[in-house]
């Protein structure tokens, strides 16, 4: 059953990290007032782009109902790939360097979808099959070491260039979360998309190109993994191994904090937006706090549970 | 004997599979079928083939457990404060390690049923809950564990390596005669369909609880056997196990949509895992291929069992 209220893109449940921001700006304000300016806070709106494109590709795929563990290397691979094309010192090959790096992305997604559509390996095995084998293709071309190559100026001004006082990162994030939820909600893909989160067997039914629909929502994901890494890759004027680890349960996080239902069919980018925002404050602000890296885990996981567990009572209380 | 390969195909060929590549591994190792060779083979195989028995009980019913490595980290750091000193004492902190596991399992388990949120979540969130517990414990490595005890887990019994010793008690001992109690068949009929066994009078609630806390067992156990290898406590072990033990009890046969499987394929399943990973250590393969060549194997095992597909004669059959 797809009720009008589910194709909306703003709900309830992808306002409550919204809710959460605002009270972790105002809990943190009473220790630290620094964190109502405004530099920490655009900052703030910089950093979470990158974690916020690479849960952008994830809703995508989760709202499939599959999920893609191959965030970290796809994220990586395409760093990798950007950064040593503009090391090359050719500008032809420089002004490449982010193209190719969204096609690498596409690429991997494509074979992902593949995996996944037509041979039906579990999303769950398949992405993360797909993983490994990126993070061996990267160890055979660097070497093991960290690989060498430099941050075109695009790729800089994307990571760090603001506008009218807006960091570019976060334009770029925003402007990617509206195009796609202009498709989910209004195109035939974003129809398909859902219904087969909601009952793939049922859409096949109904006539809908499954394995294709699949095939394109994986590409999706792998362009958004590919172009949060090339804007890391600019904010850090390089490339290093195993940079998108520590990014890959944040993104599940932040999606699902968002209001997304991990089984699928159920959720949008709206709220994926205050999920990153959430999960980018909260670690800033234990980190501003100085709280060890022990209780600032076990503080993030509590937190999490928390948000997860006021939705689903919630629920339990509305019906 | 027919009939029993025919009704557990899938940990058949698991087996199979496995003394392929053992007998491949043992021919190409430059000190032959030794027990010192098997002894450290073992071992490996053991650490990760408890991580997936205990990724197995959570995917048995349907759910998923992204905590198992954090639950081994936490383990982990407990077992380097309480497995030194006297016998006594060493013996209450086995136990008490183990019971560390279990109450972690029992804890995810209870925010699944009561809290009625999906486990990859909910294991996604109380991972990082242990592995905090884990760096208060021990922010740098450290501690130590028994030396005889951890030389008497860790090497060989008359020739025999304890780790394969071990595997064969949790198989013949634990295992076989589990599955045939009601908790053991009350698993797969959750697995299979909640609603089925909800109606045939099932505690559902109770059959979930007691499959995550087992999979809390089994991580905790998994978490001190590796204090044993390893004798020292480290918090940051975990990443690693959580992942390999899901594409473990997959290459093993256990279906991740529940219901389908057994230990004994989850424990095949590590073990070919740890198999191909130090098969490639003396294959000749150039060092930095490697990583690459294991990835396409997992992903040829993978792919292979995926083929079941090609054969299915209507389309309609592919959607489970």
């Amino acid at each position: 059953m797809i009720t009008r209220t589910s194709t909306r893109a703003v709900t309830f449940d992808s306002l409550v990290p919204y809710f959460g921001v605002i009270a972790l700006i105002i809990a943190g304000s009473f220790f630290f007032p620094q964190i109502l300016s405004v530099d920490y806070l655009t900052q703030q709106l910089q950093i979470a782009a990158f974690l916020g494109l690479l849960a952008t590709g994830a809703t995508i795929v989760i709202l499939l109902g599959h999920i893609d563990l191959s965030v970290p290397w796809v994220l990586t691979g395409a760093a990798i790939l950007s950064t040593a094309l503009v090391g090359t010192g050719n500008p032809m090959l420089s002004a490449l360097a982010v193209p190719a790096a969204l096609a690498f992305g596409a690429l991997i997604g494509l074979i992902n979808g593949l995996g996944v559509a037509v041979l039906r390996i579990p999303s769950m095995v398949w992405t993360l099959a797909v993983n490994s084998m990126l993070l061996g293709l990267a160890v055979l071309n660097t070497g093991g070491f960290n690989p060498r190559g430099e941050s075109s100026p695009l790729m800089v001004a994307m990571a760090s260039g603001d506008f009218l006082g807006l960091p570019f990162s976060f334009l770029i994030w925003i402007a990617v979360c509206s195009g796609l939820t202009w498709v989910l909600v209004r195109t035939p893909f974003g129809r398909y998309l859902r219904s087969i989160g909601f009952n793939e067997k049922a859409a096949f039914l109904s006539g809908v190109s499954t394995p294709s629909v699949v095939c394109a929502a994986f590409a999706i994901a792998g362009m958004c993994s590919a172009l949060g890494g090339v804007m890391l890759a600019g904010y850090a004027n390089q490339a290093y191994q195993s940079m998108g680890d520590p990014f890959l349960l944040p993104t599940i996080a932040a999606v699902v904090i968002g209001g997304t239902s991990i089984l699928g069919g159920r959720g949008g980018l709206f709220g994926t937006i205050g999920g990153a925002l959430f999960i980018t404050l909260l670690t800033s602000i234990l980190s501003v706090m100085q709280i060890g890296d022990a209780w600032r885990n076990i503080i993030f996981g509590v937190i999490i549970l928390a948000m997860l567990l006021f939705q689903t009572l919630r629920k339990g209380a509305a019906q | 004997m027919l009939d029993y390969a025919k009704s557990n195909r899938r940990e058949v060929i698991a087996a199979a599979v496995l003394i392929v590549l053992l007998t491949i591994y043992l021919g190409t190792h430059p000190r032959g079928a030794s027990t010192y060779v098997m002894t450290i083979w073992a071992n490996q195989c053991l650490i990760l083939g408890l991580a997936a028995c205990a990724q197995f009980f959570a995917v048995v019913v349907r759910g998923i457990d992204l905590s198992v490595g954090a639950v081994m980290a936490l383990t982990n750091t407990i077992a380097s404060y309480l497995l030194d000193g006297s016998p006594a004492g060493i013996a209450m902190g086995m136990v008490a390690v183990v019971g560390a596991g279990a109450l972690c399992g029992l804890l995810n388990g209870v925010i699944v049923v009561f809290g009625r949120i999906q486990p990859i979540v909910v294991t996604l969130a109380t991972a990082s809950v242990f592995v905090g517990l884990a760096l208060l414990l021990r922010p740098t490595p450290g501690g130590a564990v028994n030396y005889d005890l951890a030389d008497a887990m860790t090497l060989d019994v008359l020739g025999i390596p304890t780790a394969l010793v071990i595997t064969a008690v949790v198989v013949f001992a634990f295992w076989l005669p589990f599955r045939r109690t009601g908790l053991g068949l009350g698993l797969y009929a959750l697995g299979s369909s909640e609603q089925a066994a909800f109606q045939s009078g099932i505690d559902t609630r109770l059959v979930r609880l007691a499959a995550f806390t087992l999979a809390g067992v089994f991580a905790g156990l998994a978490g001190l056997f590796y204090s044993f290898v390893t004798t020292t406590g480290d918090a940051g072990i975990g990443p690693g196990f959580t992942l390999n033990s899901i594409a473990a009890v997959v290459l093993g046969g256990v279906l991740l949509r529940g219901g389908v499987g057994s230990l004994v394929g989850a424990l095949a399943g590590a073990f070919i895992l740890k198999t191909i990973a130090s098969l490639m250590f003396f294959s000749g393969i150039p060092s930095l291929a490697q990583p690459l060549f294991e990835g396409l194997i997992l992903a040829g095992a993978i792919a292979i069992g995926g083929a079941d597909v090609l054969r299915a004669r209507n389309k309609l059959e592919v959607f489970k």
